[in-house]
């Protein structure tokens, strides 16, 4: 007898119809039931019900040519398929949800180009836009970066250059940090920049605010990133005996360069989408303000928040017009941060790489002119 | 291995070892600069409770501890508390989990276990993506959209369980075709599972990176031992990733504690305790703060202030819980 070489496949065209069968079985059972008894109406229901239907329906299937061990690693796989499904969709849908909802007030040039000075609650969206919640995003979101980059990059330098009980407190609060309620990173600015030192509300005091919320989570993306440098290459260094500021500055940082970019626009990210911090210490102006440091100056996230609570449609549509705006520029960032931050610490880039040969040649020749003199 | 034995009999006089050098004055500079920063981000981040505390401390002595049991919010009469809104913050994280534990669970097991190669590295970054957009973008979803279309499923809810006390909802007749869906929306439900929704990148990311730092030697163990897939994740991935998961959960709690405008944009405030979270109304500290902020005079400004810190010591806690549990599934900080 001629031996039958296995299939080692991971998925047989059976699963496949087995999948697709108990599929079709429970739409149709349910549909059934649907008509009878019907505590329910619409998809959620029928959804609710025929899910479990399914999951019912496959494992009597698989049962019918598998032991138990096998129905319950396909159910198990089942439903791991269909919960990552669903939190997928269910995510995608909120992302684009309000660019589509915004699609007509998007379309409108002077929604760009105008605040809300002369747009009342009825006028159509010719008139109006968020000009002024975009400049103040890019104010604040300015006065944050211009704070928590020197500050938070030196900040993980220091939890990976130093050790000690000093160390270990300061990475402690920090991690702990990263979860503050960003509401009351509001109020602690409001607390002692405002009543104790005596700034006003405005957009400085809002773009602090971003930095208290930002710091902690830059902090510790970037001290993540630092720990992966190889520390053959420091150690290759010190040994050359360069000191600590020098293989710090000429070895550590450029090694994590994009690790630490990624980090930076990630914090980013994070921080131009905070509505509350903006709310208690900028207050809402529906005005343009190019001054951070006098009066209210509001943010698209704040802009989106005032404008969808008001009750008029068109209120209401500018509303997600914002949101849709606030959206373009997180994903914007977001896809930055993954082009710079892709690679792992060390690995060049092609014009890194020709840069990094190109003085390495320069090297070359400068040496060979220095023997060829002496 | 005959030129060792060969050694010579006299060893050359002991020297003391060369010191290393100390560190240049550069260097000195440099470290106090090191040391500077890490304490500058230490006071910024200590005396974030110590503001909140000088400013919040009139409003609290002036009604002392009936401040945690007060169920009302009228600071100029000098009658409140915040023991709703407390609790209405525990009952909408606690929604909020247990909406994003089985999420998280499954989309980080379907990333480290299931996914293909290719689709890893992409999936990875959409749930970090998801992490990074604002919450007003989730709170415009749930409040205009999510609550109005799905209002199906706390319905059935509450006449199929209804039973059970907290899903119970008051004044709704299921008989009356006339009965709006107003009873059904901006409740602690809707609420708690767009904060579910919004934590569940936070949970997931922490658990996929403690699953897939599962060792591979025990994975092929247990494939060599016969184990499925699913015996395999029960047996390796799980019990590995077991602190990452508690870690990751905590997490997202305490995420799901502070967040303020989803919650804001989508409850109808109330300032009684609302346990029927499917039931309209509701309240959570953050969401009280954003709300009554604007309108607030110097004393309720302070009162506000008090309610603040009171959320910031309760997230403190649940965070340095959550780290500690994460720190003790690492081994060594190192990576080489």
């Amino acid at each position: 007898m001629t031996e039958v070489r296995r299939v080692t496949r991971a998925r047989r065209g059976a699963d496949v119809a087995v999948v697709l069968g108990a599929l079709a079985s429970a739409v149709a059972l349910t549909g059934l039931l649907f008509d009878r008894i019907a505590p329910f109406s619409g998809v959620v229901g029928f959804i609710a019900i025929a899910y479990p239907v399914f999951l019912g329906l496959y494992a009597l299937l698989v049962s019918l040519d598998d032991n138990a061990l096998a129905v319950r690693d396909k159910v198990a796989s089942a439903v791991v398929h269909s919960l990552a499904f669903l939190a997928l969709a269910a995510l995608l849908t909120i992302v684009i949800y309000p660019i589509v909802m915004g699609f007509d007030a998007l379309g409108h040039l002077n929604f760009f180009t105008e605040d809300m000075a002369d747009a009342g609650t009825l006028d159509p969206l010719d008139l109006g836009g968020v000009l002024h919640a975009a400049v103040g995003t890019l104010e604040q979101i300015a006065i944050a970066l211009v704070i928590t980059v020197p500050m938070g990059l030196t900040c993980a330098v220091f939890l990976n250059e130093t050790r000690g009980l000093f160390t270990r407190l300061v990475r402690t609060v920090v991690e702990a940090m990263t979860a503050l309620p960003s509401i009351v990173a509001g109020l602690f600015v409001y607390a002692s920049l405002i009543l104790v030192v005596g700034f006003e509300r405005s957009g400085f005091a809002a773009g602090c605010a971003i930095s208290v919320m930002m710091l902690p989570i830059m902090i510790r993306a970037a001290d993540v990133v630092l720990r992966l440098v190889p520390s053959s290459l420091k150690e290759a260094s010190l040994a050359l005996g360069v000191g600590q500021w020098r293989t710090a500055w000429h070895v550590t940082l450029p090694t994590a360069r994009s690790g630490l970019t990624t980090s930076v626009l990630l914090a980013t990210a994070r921080g131009i989408g905070e509505t509350s911090p903006v709310l208690i210490t900028a207050g809402f102006t529906p005005f343009l303000n190019w001054n951070p440091f006098v009066g209210s100056q509001v943010s698209l996230p704040l802009a989106t928040y005032q404008l969808v609570t008001s009750s008029e449609p068109t209120m209401k549509e500018r509303g997600f017009g914002a949101a849709a705006v606030l959206m373009g520029l997180v994903l914007v960032l977001f896809v930055l941060a993954r082009v710079v931050g892709g690679r792992g610490p060390g690995e060049q880039s092609a014009r890194q790489a020709r840069r990094r040969e190109r003085q390495s040649r320069a090297h070359f020749h400068r040496i060979q002119a220095v023997q060829g003199e002496s | 291995m005959t030129l060792l034995l060969d050694a010579p009999p006299v060893a050359p006089p002991d020297e003391p070892r060369r010191g290393v050098a100390p560190p240049g004055g550069v260097d000195r500079v440099f470290r106090l600069l090191l040391r500077c920063a890490g304490l500058a981000v230490l006071a910024v981040m200590a005396t974030v409770g110590l503001f909140l505390l000088t400013q919040g401390a009139e409003a609290f002595s002036a009604v002392g501890f009936d401040f945690l049991t007060t169920q009302a919010w009228e600071p100029d009469s000098l009658n409140f508390g915040i023991a709703a809104v407390l609790v209405g913050t525990l009952l909408i994280a606690s929604v909020a989990l247990v909406v994003a534990f089985p999420l998280a669970l499954g989309v980080a097991l379907y990333i480290s276990e299931y996914a293909p190669r290719r689709l890893k590295r992409a999936l990875t970054s959409m749930v970090d993506l998801m992490a990074a957009v604002p919450s007003v973008v989730y709170g415009l979803f749930g409040s205009v959209y999510l609550q109005w279309q799905g209002v199906d499923v706390p319905r059935w809810l509450s006449l199929q369980f209804g039973w059970i006390p907290f899903l119970h909802v008051d004044g709704v007749e299921p008989t009356d075709p006339l009965a709006t869906d107003a009873a059904y929306v901006t409740s602690t439900f809707w609420a708690g599972l767009i904060v579910g929704f919004m934590v569940m990148p936070f949970i997931c990311s922490v658990m996929r990176e403690s699953f897939t730092q599962a060792p591979q030697g025990e994975r092929e163990g247990a494939y060599a031992l016969g184990a499925t897939r699913w015996g395999m994740i029960r047996s390796v991935v799980l019990p590995f990733g077991r602190s990452g998961m508690i870690g990751g959960t905590m997490l997202g709690l305490g995420r799901a504690l502070g967040e303020t405008i989803a919650v804001a944009m989508i409850i109808a405030p109330v300032f009684t305790i609302q346990t029927q979270i499917l039931g309209s109304g509701g309240n959570s500290v953050s969401a009280l703060i954003a709300q009554r902020w604007g309108a607030a005079s110097p004393f309720g400004l302070s009162a506000l202030m008090a309610a603040g810190l009171a959320l910031f010591v309760l997230t403190l806690i649940v965070n340095f819980a959550a780290s500690a549990v994460i720190a003790r599934s690492r081994s060594g900080q190192g990576s080489d």
